[in-house]
């Protein structure tokens, strides 16, 4: 017999005791609890909306610059003229390559947690990812900044002189480049992407994968045949959820990525500012309410980005109703 | 029930952490006693320790400076709390004029044009904080900033405001070019590269490194001085310390950094030929450019405008002075005594001369006594 | 008659003897094999990035945590650029503000996500839902920024502790929902529908049945949620600023906290001040390793067995 996770049905219409006005205490308590926490949030996130549409919209209003395709960055003084094309670009290209970098791996470790680790290693192995996540992520910054710059840039070069070609990879780098911060990143979102992962593959059920044995699967077959199907959304999710945190990163950022204004240039050795590094680096300077809205236009801009992002994740959800046996 | 276990053991591990609270002492009685301004400890003039909590923010730039004055004053004054947070000058001025700290510490004086979208000035939010009384601009700290160089074997580097001014803007883009061997006629310069390092942050050293370029070498650098560095060549990097590091981690680098970052990180210093020669950076030559400044406001009020185009032998003249900013009246009252022990702590000559040695100026002593008498006014 | 296959993830069964069947071809047991190989190859790759990390820390900074000041003393009365003093201070603060933090956000954040799975229907849930899923895209300056302007540029407070918890609040919510809410969801339905069938009201089956046997993953997310907000800078730099003094008053002046005492220590290359950034980083980790096995502790006694 199947039946949905989440909610039963037999409480989507409630009858006898539970009708009415007879609902216990306990019920009503409880469910005002529940409801009331869904209600903050709510009026949380209006709250911060509001009051980050209010700043900021006097500040775009007075713009000299069209805001998303302009480079420059001026918003103090008469003339405020200042577009955010840079800061998406870093922003984007930053957490997409943390990503592409992460996830692979991410699923190979939530494999080897769930089906390949002996049994009596299990836990301690899935500790052991699980402190990736414990490190903070200014002492990643510190790691990043004092230690592993020069072991980034070797592999910078190497990439540079075999791939140079491609813009992406292209032109002189510096040590302090979105690459480097792309791949901090990714150690950063690992375990998060690793932990939602390996619970989902945990959860698959014992008899798809019986069924595939049974059909005289190889382990890897079972893998592919029930586990990471079953688990698809779930990494998708995942994987949105890393990349959220990617794109909102700031001080590992503020720390490894420096700035470089100039040209334009479509390459990952270079540097530049994502929306939480410049934001952050700037923040002692907000002295006028003009000058600070700019600055919560491009957080706005950030928001809706990674809202977006999660918006995706869910839609992939949903289109697949849970089941399980 | 399993969950009354859970609650016990949480409760055991909520007690054992709350009971961590309960231990822990301010009491640091130095043991150092060679601290370069001990000296100075010992002659301090108050005869009654102070106390009461002071806060300050502002300009990173005398950071180095007040955090050692307030180590040794606050051993003078066990019963005193001051502490200096160095967010950046224009977040010290905000929240001083907001009423969050008691001083501010800016490497400009507060500006007397209105703010953005019709705000009022920094001037006119200052008397409004200070209950309508005038805020004072109390210059207490000099700092050179020095131009940070790292080149292979290149010891000593002569330049000219105007080199300077193109090197940072890109347009001279390697160690060898005519202009700066020009400068240089004894010293071998190699083909490498200059990688230029500015300040990513908003900062009052670059505004104060823009006015110099701008004051001494207006045909190359026209851009209006601004805490944002306006060049477009090199990478910015976080903070002077970011800069000076990469500075020292790049053959070939050169950056605007403050004296003291320079001598952390073991930078070559360039010397500087306004006009008068080729001035060496030391607390002496950089003194001559503070005590050669006009005083710029009336009565205590001591903003000063310092020459950067001076042509004056012996001068270092890219210096910057970070101002104390705070009422003339209008502090509560146990904080005032506080204030006033403080900063005249800070104006003593053994003091001044202990920040020599990490790389700050001297104030002259004309500057000083003029500090003195407005400290003494501030009630 | 065939033996029968062993159902042991992971082994092959053995074809029958006589059976039609022929032996796995090559390729396949390539594939297998090369997975193999792949998949710990993966787990490896993982592990270095934290053994080093680890390593950076430890041995840049374990000088300092083996003198007993560290743990005891502030840094009063000490001048950054030389040695001595301690981090009291520092971890006082930031143990104090994340449980704060926690007290509010937890409560709040499972009952959100209770709702959503146990209560939520119709519209009112899809807005919520929609809800947690923008929180979860603050970025932490913003948060930040948000409490700054309601707690001190409309509320008129100043700047303390209790304002960076509640931008701490902000970050940490999301993630505790979303566990929770995951957890919750693989809860199979055939529990609750026992209890409902044994006449256990609604509440009692959510606190008594359905929450114990999440609450290994529940535990977990809370972890992770503490975890990356007692790191977080960015609120600690605008709303509580570092002092070097004791301060265990959430409600009144500036308080210390490990980030911004590393922060306040970083980028000047003198060795008092990188042997505190790299001691004060070291501290932080182990505060956070402590509490993620005190985690597992908890979680591994009261999870009901699924």
């Amino acid at each position: 017999m199947s039946s949905t996770t989440g909610r039963s049905e037999i409480d989507a219409s409630p009858s006898g005791d539970l009708a009415g006005s007879t609902r216990r205490i306990g019920d009503r308590v409880f469910a005002g609890l529940s409801v009331g926490s869904g209600a903050f949030v709510v009026v949380v996130i209006a709250a911060v909306a509001i009051f980050l549409l209010v700043r900021a919209v006097p500040s775009l209003a007075h713009n000299q610059a069209d805001f998303l395709t302009s480079r420059v960055w001026n918003p103090g003084g008469a003339s405020p003229a200042f577009g955010i094309a840079d800061l998406l670009w870093v922003t984007v290209i930053s957490s997409i390559v943390a990503m592409v970098v992460a996830v692979p791996i991410s699923i190979g470790v939530a494999l080897f947690l769930t089906e390949y680790v002996p049994a009596r290693l299990a836990r301690p192995f899935a500790a052991a990812i699980d402190l990736l996540a414990a490190v903070p992520s200014i002492v990643y910054g510190l790691w990043g900044a004092y230690v592993v710059l020069d072991y980034l840039d070797s592999v910078q070069t190497w990439i540079g002189d075999a791939f140079g070609w491609i813009p992406v990879f292209s032109g002189p780098g510096i040590p302090n480049s979105i690459f480097a911060g792309s791949v901090i990143l990714s150690i950063m979102i690992l375990p998060i992407v690793t932990a939602l992962s390996r619970e989902v593959f945990a959860q698959t059920p014992a008899a798809h994968k019986e069924a595939a044995l049974a059909l005289g699967a190889t382990r890897w077959e079972v893998v592919r045949t029930a586990v990471l199907p079953f688990g698809r959304p779930g990494v998708i999710s995942a994987s949105m959820l890393g990349l959220g945190r990617a794109l909102g990163e700031t001080i590992a950022v503020l720390f490894i990525i420096n700035v470089v204004r100039g040209d334009f240039s479509w390459s990952l050795f270079t540097g530049g500012e994502t929306f939480a590094s410049r934001i952050a680096r700037d923040a002692g300077e907000f002295d006028t309410p003009e000058k600070t809205g700019a600055y919560i236009a491009a957080g706005l801009v950030l928001f809706l980005l990674t809202f977006a992002v999660n918006a995706v994740a869910r839609v992939v959800i949903e289109r697949r109703k849970a089941f399980t046996e | 029930m399993k969950l009354s276990r859970t609650a016990r053991l949480g409760g055991l591990a909520l007690a054992g952490s709350l009971a961590l609270v309960a231990c822990g002492s301010d009491n640091n009685s130095s043991s150092d006693s060679s601290s370069t301004s001990g000296a100075a400890a010992s002659g301090s003039s108050s005869a009654a320790a102070l106390s009461g909590s002071l806060d300050g923010e502002g300009s990173t730039a005398q950071k180095n400076a007040i955090d050692e004055a307030i180590a040794t004053f606050t051993q003078n004054n066990p019963n005193a709390k001051v502490s200096y947070n160095a967010t950046g000058s224009g977040a010290g001025i905000k929240s001083f004029n907001g009423g969050q700290v008691d001083w501010a510490g800016s490497d400009s004086a507060l500006k007397t044009d209105p703010g953005d979208g019709g705000a009022a000035s920094e001037t006119d939010a200052a008397k409004q904080r200070c209950s309508g009384n005038d805020a004072w601009n109390l210059p207490l700290v000099a700092g050179p900033i020095s131009v940070g160089y790292n080149v292979q074997g290149v010891d000593k580097l002569v330049l000219t405001p105007s080199v300077i001014a193109q090197i940072f803007l890109g347009k001279i883009t390697t160690w060898n070019d005519p202009a700066i061997a020009k400068l240089n006629s004894g010293a071998t310069l190699p083909s490498t590269k200059i990688s230029v390092f500015y300040r990513s942050d908003e900062s009052g050293t670059t505004e104060n490194f823009e006015k110099y370029l701008a004051g001494a070498a207006p045909a190359d650098f026209t851009a209006k001085p601004s805490k944002v560095w306006a060049g477009k060549t090199g990478q910015g990097a976080a903070k002077s310390a970011g800069v000076a590091q990469g500075v020292k981690s790049t053959d070939g680098g050169v950056g605007y950094v403050e004296w003291s970052n320079a001598k952390d990180n073991k930078l070559g210093v360039a010397q500087v030929d306004n006009g008068g020669g080729a001035v060496e950076l030391s607390a002496e030559s950089a003194g001559k450019a503070v005590e050669a400044a006009q005083p710029a406001g009336q009565g205590n009020d001591l903003r000063l405008k310092l020459d950067h185009a001076t042509k004056t032998p012996g001068v270092y003249p890219i210096v910057l002075v970070t101002y104390e900013i705070v009422c003339s009246k209008g502090l509560a009252a146990d904080k005032t005594a506080l204030l006033k022990g403080f900063l005249k702590y800070v104006a003593q000559a053994d003091t001044q001369k202990g920040l020599a040695d990490i790389g700050y100026a001297t104030l002259p002593d004309a500057v000083l006594s003029k500090v003195n008498t407005a400290i003494d006014a501030i009630s | 008659m065939s033996t029968v296959a062993s159902t042991e993830p992971g082994t092959r069964p053995t074809p029958p003897a006589g059976a039609m069947i022929g032996r796995i071809s090559g390729r396949r047991v390539f594939v297998d094999r090369l997975a193999t190989v792949l998949v710990w190859a993966a787990f490896v790759l993982a592990l270095v990035p934290l053994v080093w990390i680890l390593w950076t820390v430890f041995s840049k900074g374990y000088a300092l945590l083996l003198d007993a000041h560290w743990w005891t003393n502030s840094q009063a009365r000490i001048s950054p650029r030389r040695e001595g003093g301690g981090a009291y201070h520092a971890i006082v603060g930031t143990i104090l503000m994340a449980a704060v933090t926690a007290l509010i956000a937890v409560p709040i954040a499972v009952f959100t996500a209770i709702y959503l799975v146990e209560y939520g229907r119709g519209r009112f849930a899809r807005v919520v839902s929609f809800m947690v899923d923008i929180l979860t895209g603050i970025p932490s300056i913003v948060a930040a920024l948000f409490i700054y302007a309601l707690w001190i540029t409309v509320l008129g407070q100043a700047r303390e502790g209790i304002a960076v918890s509640f931008a701490l609040v902000l970050l940490m919510l999301p993630v505790v929902v979303r566990s929770t809410e995951e957890m919750l969801k693989l809860v199979p339905n055939e529990l609750r529908e026992a209890s409902y069938a044994l006449g256990v009201p609604k509440w009692k089956t959510i606190s008594r049945i359905v929450l114990p046997t999440a609450a290994g993953g529940i535990i977990t997310g809370i972890l992770l949620g503490l975890a990356r907000i007692m790191g977080e800078t960015a609120p600690l730099i605008i709303l509580a600023p570092y002092t070097a003094f004791i301060n265990n008053n959430l409600f009144d002046g500036n308080m210390a906290a490990l980030p911004t005492l590393i922060f306040t220590n970083f980028g000047n290359n003198i060795q008092p001040q990188l042997d505190r950034m790299w001691a004060g980083a070291l501290t932080l980790i182990l505060l956070v390793l402590m509490l993620n096995i005190a985690g597992r502790f908890v979680a591994r006694f009261s999870a009901i067995r699924r």
